[in-house]
């Protein structure tokens, strides 16, 4: 008889299926355009919001850096927000002018920038009562990373909502939970943007979440 | 009462750790701090994308029949294969219509991608990559050519052994996971540098397909199983305070 590939753990669990990283060409199998693939008629890309969604528009940057403050040019990225009310809209449909997820890349050319274009979610309550500020949760797949990185992209200008969260506040050092705010910069008459580099190793190092 | 969902605690020993110096591009790029534990999940973490509303094109899953560059209409070169299972949670629960992705080098190990530069051709019409939404009861089904295994700058002379890449969503961001799944009996395997990235036999073993003779069709095709595991799902309910 055939023998499952999967086993149970001491508690009679079944095991995870083991994490592999997404290797030099992940944007083969998850971003066609990006590896030079003609695309299907739906795709999943980086456009969250269309201009009918409700909130403020914005658009999301960043690079990811190594530790040797290198740029990683073949990394995925993907978000999952709240609506622009701190709700998540967990059905994903392209007609839809607002869907929680999206993804994104960076790439061999240029500056290797990743974007997404969005709304500034809302801030979420929690049953405990306490309030999250409004976030932007990112997964990083690359090349040299074995099991995909977490993350939150917080927003300069809600000081007062950032200084609140609980799971900022469970950051233990203060100079690390300003590595998840990504600034806001001058975008001269487009939408406005903000920026976040994600540095996975050494000084700056992005603070990266087990949940 | 509230429903509360929770999903059991990731086991990190099944996985490989993010620095492994075997495979060198973990080095420069594996995080030196600790993960900040997020003791209370929120909606944040327990909730994920659906993608039912998503339209798949009818050759989606079907890798011998989606790409046609147009030069010499026909099918690909290779060992024609079904790759199939299930994704199930720890507790063997189905996870039913759940998008499961994939991606692959070509029969020669060769990939459709503009970096790669290996001397083994592209082949005209095979692209290498599929999708698909599970089913009611978890399943899922790609027709596919056996990769071949690739060269790539490591050690000297290192070979990736004949590989899938895969991707599963399941119920939440909490159990998403990429992975690759590898073919029973291939030498490789165990000389692999990626694949050695895990310290636990056994934890390998969760990503080896394998040969289902049954399924297979006489005359066309091998059959390959592969059954994904997700995190466990716990509802609980609880009193509101
Ligand atoms: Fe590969």
């Amino acid at each position: 008889m055939q023998q499952p590939n999967f086993t149970p753990t001491a508690n009679l669990m079944l095991r995870e299926t083991a994490s592999q990283t997404a290797g030099p060409y992940v944007h083969i199998g998850l971003a066609l355009a990006v590896a030079g693939l003609p695309e299907r008629d739906e795709e999943i890309w980086n456009e969250l919001a269309k201009d009918s969604a409700s909130g403020q528009r914005i658009e999301v940057v960043g690079r990811v850096i190594d530790g040797n403050g290198d740029l990683v040019r073949d990394a995925l990225l993907e978000a999952w927000q709240a609506d622009s009310s701190g709700h998540y809209q967990t059905a994903f449909d392209l007609k839809a002018p607002f869907n929680s997820f999206g993804r994104t890349a960076t790439t061999a050319e240029g500056d290797s920038e990743w974007r997404f274009v969005t709304v500034k979610p809302g801030a979420i309550s929690r049953p405990d009562g306490r309030t999250m500020a409004p976030h932007i949760n990112l997964a990083i797949f690359a090349r040299g990373v074995n099991i995909h990185l977490q993350t939150r992209l917080y927003f300069d200008d809600e000081g007062e909502a950032n200084a609140d969260c609980p799971v900022l506040g469970a950051i233990e050092s203060p100079s690390r939970r300003q590595t998840l705010i990504a600034r806001r910069e001058d975008s001269e008459g487009g939408l406005p943007r903000y920026r976040l580099d994600i540095v996975l190793q050494g000084e700056g190092e992005t603070v990266f979440f087990d949940f | 009462m509230t429903l509360r969902r929770r999903f059991v605690e990731r086991d990190r020993q099944s996985h490989p750790p993010a620095y492994a110096p075997g495979y060198k591009t973990t080095v420069p790029r594996s995080p030196s701090q600790a993960l900040v534990s997020l003791q209370t999940p929120s909606v944040s973490e327990l909730t994920g994308p659906d993608f039912q509303k998503l339209r798949m094109g009818p050759h989606d899953n079907d890798l011998l029949l989606n790409f046609r560059d147009g030069t010499a209409p026909g099918l690909p070169v290779g060992e024609r294969v079904i790759m199939f299972g299930r994704v199930i949670d720890q507790f063997g629960k189905p996870v039913p219509h759940t998008l499961v992705e994939m991606w692959q080098a070509n029969a020669g190990g060769r990939y459709r991608h503009k970096k790669d530069s290996y001397l083994a051709p592209l082949d005209p019409n095979f692209g290498g990559v599929g999708r698909c939404l599970t089913d009611e009861d978890g399943w899922y089904h790609f027709r596919t050519i056996k990769p071949g295994p690739y060269p790539w700058p490591n050690g000297i002379n290192t070979w990736r052994p004949a590989h899938i890449h895969v991707s599963v969503m399941g119920p939440a961001i909490s159990t998403r996971l990429i992975t690759q799944m590898y073919f029973e009996g291939d030498p490789l395997i165990p000389i692999c540098p990626i694949v050695q990235t895990l310290n636990d036999k056994e934890a390998v073993g969760t990503m080896i397909g394998r040969l289902d003779m049954a399924r297979s069709r006489p005359m066309d095709a091998l059959a390959y199983r592969f059954d994904l595991v997700v995190r466990g799902e716990l509802q609980t309910y609880f009193e509101n305070q």
